[in-house]
């Protein structure tokens, strides 16, 4: 019965499908931007607190979403300090929950990826006379496929997280209902099957988008070795 | 594959998607109305919805959850239509200024379901409240949705009625699943519970196994919706003449008619009982 739910997938499923790729992809996007530089000056920085900082972000890669998600409501209600934005409710309100939620995940991972290339590469960066700070964007680009795996488990807890979109998107039909909504909505109504074919397409988006990043991460590989 | 490539392969592979979608409608015209699980997994939205947006053109949004935090989230603002099923929390909140006006919309029932096996006995039974202290007594098991919604409140009130102290059986024979009515019928099934649902629910639920309704047919059994607008003074952002306008659509003959016209399996879900001048 599943099977058959999966291969009769229609319009309105594909919006669904697409809603999620929209909001996890935008989420990890906006994510990245903000963690892998702050993860690689969080790596070669020398500042008091560091070590704190650092158990801090790693911390917050457990970050509950049902909690980012009320936090993120509060804000954007109409009685909250952002709500004259009027951003609740709408994909952009479940977009900058999962920023929120996926940016640690990102900062840490990148900090320690860029750590290690730090440690190896320090001493010859230094003799070129390039600054600390200014070593990041080098690092960066020379970590990029190690990167990958930071970018896909953010993007992994993006996409599969319903916690926090539920609560800011409030799962409405053809606004803000994405994959794992719909999974939620169709338990509670006891269409198990239905649910678990959902779950099952859920799987198969993720590896599709591990399989698309995983095949640039090893084009470029090789391109840094050739 | 040089640096530029990798970069414009990645960005475009990452943002593609994002931007190739048509963005959301957000200049459309629309309301959002703040409802509970049970309007919305009875499916009455879905047949009652589109009907409404044919005819004015507003799309209604609907963020399904239980009456408690419907409220809440209505008290905060954040939605222009109240449609709940908890009378005593409704008029609450209309005289607290959080919304305008409350009316009637429809009604439904209330059941008890419990497995065949039938541990308390109750089964057949019209007396909800004698049912519910020979529950009690017997120690059967019983799944309450402890989630504050207009289901719980109701489940609250008949266990006062029927002078049972749950809180002190919570966790031992009284399991609070602290969910919606669909996930408290997941559970209380999958333990063999019975279980205080609205009708609507129970008939349109997937996954009732070997099930049936226990406790029917009693008048305190008895679940009225109300509409509402929320107050557009306490927040300037309601939409008052497009939330109105759904509001007086719901309890007009059109409306009213289309709610008496949705049926699952030849039985009808809700029974329409506004008392607005009907045209």
């Amino acid at each position: 019965m599943a099977t058959g739910l999966i291969l009769s997938g229609n319009a309105e499923l594909w919006t669904i499908v697409l809603l999620s790729l929209q909001v996890s992809l935008t989420a990890v996007v906006f994510a990245a931007l903000i963690g892998m530089p702050a993860g690689a000056a969080l790596a070669v920085g020398r500042f008091p607190g560091k070590r704190a900082l650092v158990v801090l972000i790693n911390a917050l890669m457990g970050l509950p979403p049902v909690v980012v998600g009320l936090t993120v409501y509060l804000l954007l209600s109409n009685s909250g300090p952002l709500g004259v934005l009027q951003l609740l409710y709408t994909p952009t309100a479940m977009i900058i929950a999962q920023v929120v939620l996926v940016t640690p995940i990102i900062a840490a991972l990148t900090r320690q990826v860029i750590e290690d290339l730090d440690a190896e590469y320090s001493e010859q960066l230094r003799s070129f006379g390039v600054s600390r700070l200014a070593s990041v964007p080098t690092l960066l680009w020379d970590g990029r496929t190690s990167l990958l795996t930071a970018l896909l488990a953010g993007f992994g807890r993006a996409i599969a997280e319903v916690g926090a979109v539920i609560i800011v998107g409030g799962n409405i039909n053809h606004v803000t209902r994405v994959m794992t909504t719909t999974i939620a909505l169709e338990t509670s109504k006891g269409n198990l099957a239905l649910a678990l074919a959902l779950g099952a397409i859920l799987i198969l988006i993720a590896i599709a988008v591990n399989g698309a990043l995983g095949l640039i991460g090893t084009a470029s590989g090789r391109a840094a070795h050739a | 594959m040089n640096k530029r490539t990798f970069l414009i392969r990645a960005a475009a592979l990452l943002v593609g998607i994002g931007i190739g979608l048509p963005a959301t409608s957000a200049e459309d015209r629309f309301i959002v109305v703040q409802s509970t699980t049970s309007t919305q997994n009875s499916g009455l939205f879905d047949v009652l919805l589109p009907e409404f947006t044919r005819k004015t053109g507003i799309e209604v949004r609907v963020v399904a959850v239980g009456t408690g935090q419907a409220i809440k989230n209505a008290q905060n603002g954040d939605g222009d239509v109240l449609l709940v099923h908890a009378k005593a929390a409704e008029e609450k909140f209309i005289a607290d200024g959080g919304g305008v006006e409350r009316f009637d919309v429809m009604y439904n029932d209330f059941v008890v379901v419990g497995p065949p096996a039938d541990p308390a006995g109750v089964s057949g039974s019209k007396d909800v409240v004698a049912s519910l202290a020979k529950i009690a007594e017997s120690k059967a098991p019983f799944a309450s949705r402890g989630d504050d919604s207009g289901t719980h409140k109701a489940e609250l009130k008949l266990w006062r009625a029927a002078g049972v102290d749950v809180a002190a059986a919570s966790g031992d024979w009284y399991r609070e699943t602290g969910s919606g009515m669909g996930a408290t019928l997941n559970t209380g099934t999958g333990m063999g519970a019975y279980i205080l649902t609205d009708r609507a629910t129970w008939i349109s639920f997937g996954n009732k196994g070997d099930y049936e309704i226990s406790v029917e047919g009693d008048k305190q059994l008895f679940n009225q919706y109300g509409v509402m607008l929320v107050n557009p003074e306490k927040h300037p952002n309601v939409k008052a003449e497009d939330g109105q306008a759904f509001i007086d659509w719901l309890t007009g003959k059109e409306g009213q008619d289309a709610i008496a016209a949705y049926k699952i399996d030849g039985q009808q879900l809700f029974f329409p009982n506004s008392t607005r001048p009907q045209s």
